[in-house]
């Protein structure tokens, strides 16, 4: 036996006010504990100091996925596999899609959620590159009332978060991005299984052939998941056919602070982040122009 | 902290054990209910070896703690032959060599198993994609992947598994 299993103490709660409500009478000591695909890693290695879970395998309703004209809500529950089958999201999320379709394999995807994958904080995760090129929201809840913050606010440095201990991240909200430029680009050591060396997603919409909007979300290039701000004022607002290639590289050395570890170098990083960063512009170019 | 009441079925079985609720559902398998069929790789969810079906879905046993197992269906690698008779999934193994050391064989089979239930004729690129999360370190993949071809072929037609094996 392995870590400390026997000194573990789990509760299942059955609805989410009970949760909450564990929550709220012992702020921190519980952990919420989702589809485990993280959380179990360090656990069995004895690598985890919690010894006192609150299992969300009951919350149901938080794995709903539900859309409208405007956009659609991810109960934190939905797991990558959910992801990955939902029409709605292959039909306007494509980037959200890859994203599931290259997180693990397909027995991590059947238990790995969402939610967990945000509040898990790792900056080398695959979902949140996609869902700071949607400007996505995250609702968390707590027994004081439930708030929405964007997506790109909820990281404030390694593995922390905005969220207070009487919170549960409980739903994601991702406005319809409308017809644009996808891109999804995941570098890894392979295909599958696979923690992310670099990561880029982006979304973009020209106007009378002129980069009227472009969000660029990043992986494993800072301390947490980020936006591309520099490279992405770079680009906006230039012609599609005389894109500023060599000054969103720059730029974009300004938005990243890769580090060495036992994945990449920051050298490697840099440089294939630039070069995806460019691929990207330039499969942009020619999907908008394509359009008119 | 007390052991918790576990009751699974386990290869269409009612099975019950004390454990407690963080133990792995791969120790709950092995140690508890003495099936050692599903083996430990990595203990980490890269390596495929020990995944099972839990409620008809591929998860890797070595990261689903137990208490989020109470109540679900388990299929591991003993529950695919019946009556002493080798699945054909199995059979097909055999016959394609798709097996060297054996130890990735039991999770190979059942991410194999997943695959051909939401995918009766997979391609190479399906049956890749289906069993990316299992390492095998001997056969090169090759072969497992032409029994996974065979067995899709084999199970798919009407007089499924009566016919000869390639």
């Amino acid at each position: 036996m392995r870590g400390n299993v026997p000194e573990c103490e789990v509760r299942v709660p059955g609805t989410l006010e009970e949760a909450l409500d564990m929550l709220a009478r012992e702020p921190g000591r519980w952990r919420p504990l989702a589809g485990g695909t993280d959380l179990m890693v360090p656990f069995a290695a004895g690598r985890l100091p919690d010894t006192r879970f609150l299992s969300l395998q009951r919350l149901g309703p938080l794995r709903a996925i539900e859309a409208d004209d405007e956009g659609i809500t991810l109960g934190a529950l939905a797991t990558y596999t959910d992801v990955r089958r939902h029409p709605w999201i292959q039909r306007h999320l494509p980037n959200l899609v890859q994203s599931a379709l290259v997180t693990g394999a397909v027995a991590i995807q059947n238990r790995g959620t969402l939610g967990g994958n945000l509040v898990n904080g790792s900056p080398a995760a695959d979902s949140p590159p996609s869902l700071l090129a949607y400007d996505a929201r995250v609702e968390l809840a707590s027994l004081r009332g439930t708030r929405w913050v964007p997506y790109e606010a909820f990281h404030t440095g390694y593995k922390r978060t905005v969220m207070a201990p009487d919170e549960l991240l409980t739903r994601i909200r991702v406005p319809r991005p409308g017809t644009g430029f996808h891109f999804y680009r995941k570098v890894g050591t392979r295909a599958a299984q696979a923690v992310a060396k670099v990561c880029l997603a982006a979304f973009a919409r020209a106007e009378d052939g002129v980069v009227r909007e472009l969000r660029i979300g990043l992986g494993s290039l800072a301390p947490v998941p980020c936006r591309a701000r520099a490279a992405e004022a770079a680009v906006l607002g230039r012609p599609l056919d005389a894109l500023p290639l060599e000054a969103a590289r720059a730029a974009l050395m300004g938005d990243i602070s890769p580090i060495d570890d036992i994945r990449s170098t920051a050298r490697y990083r840099r440089t294939v982040a630039a070069n995806v960063l460019v691929q990207m512009l330039a499969e942009l170019a020619v999907s908008l122009n394509l359009r008119g | 902290m007390p052991r918790m009441r576990l009751e699974l079925t386990v290869n269409g079985m009612t099975r019950t054990a004390e454990v407690f609720p963080m133990a792995r559902l791969l120790d709950v398998l092995r140690e508890d209910l003495g099936l050692t069929g599903t083996k430990e790789g990595c203990g980490e969810g890269e390596c495929g070896a020990c995944s099972v079906l839990m409620d008809g879905e591929l998860v890797n046993s070595c990261l689903v703690p137990a208490v989020q197992a109470q109540g679900a269906r388990i299929t591991t690698i003993e529950g695919l032959a019946r009556d002493g008779a080798l699945d054909v999934l199995q059979r097909t193994f055999l016959a394609c060599n798709g097996a060297q050391c054996g130890f990735c064989t039991p999770g190979m089979v059942l991410a194999a198993e997943d695959l051909l239930r939401r995918c009766p004729h997979p391609g190479e690129a399906e049956i890749r994609a289906g069993l990316a999360g299992n390492i095998c370190r001997c056969t090169g993949y090759v072969k497992i992947v032409e029994a996974v071809q065979a067995a899709g072929g084999l199970r798919a037609g009407p007089d499924a598994g009566a016919r000869e094996l390639p």
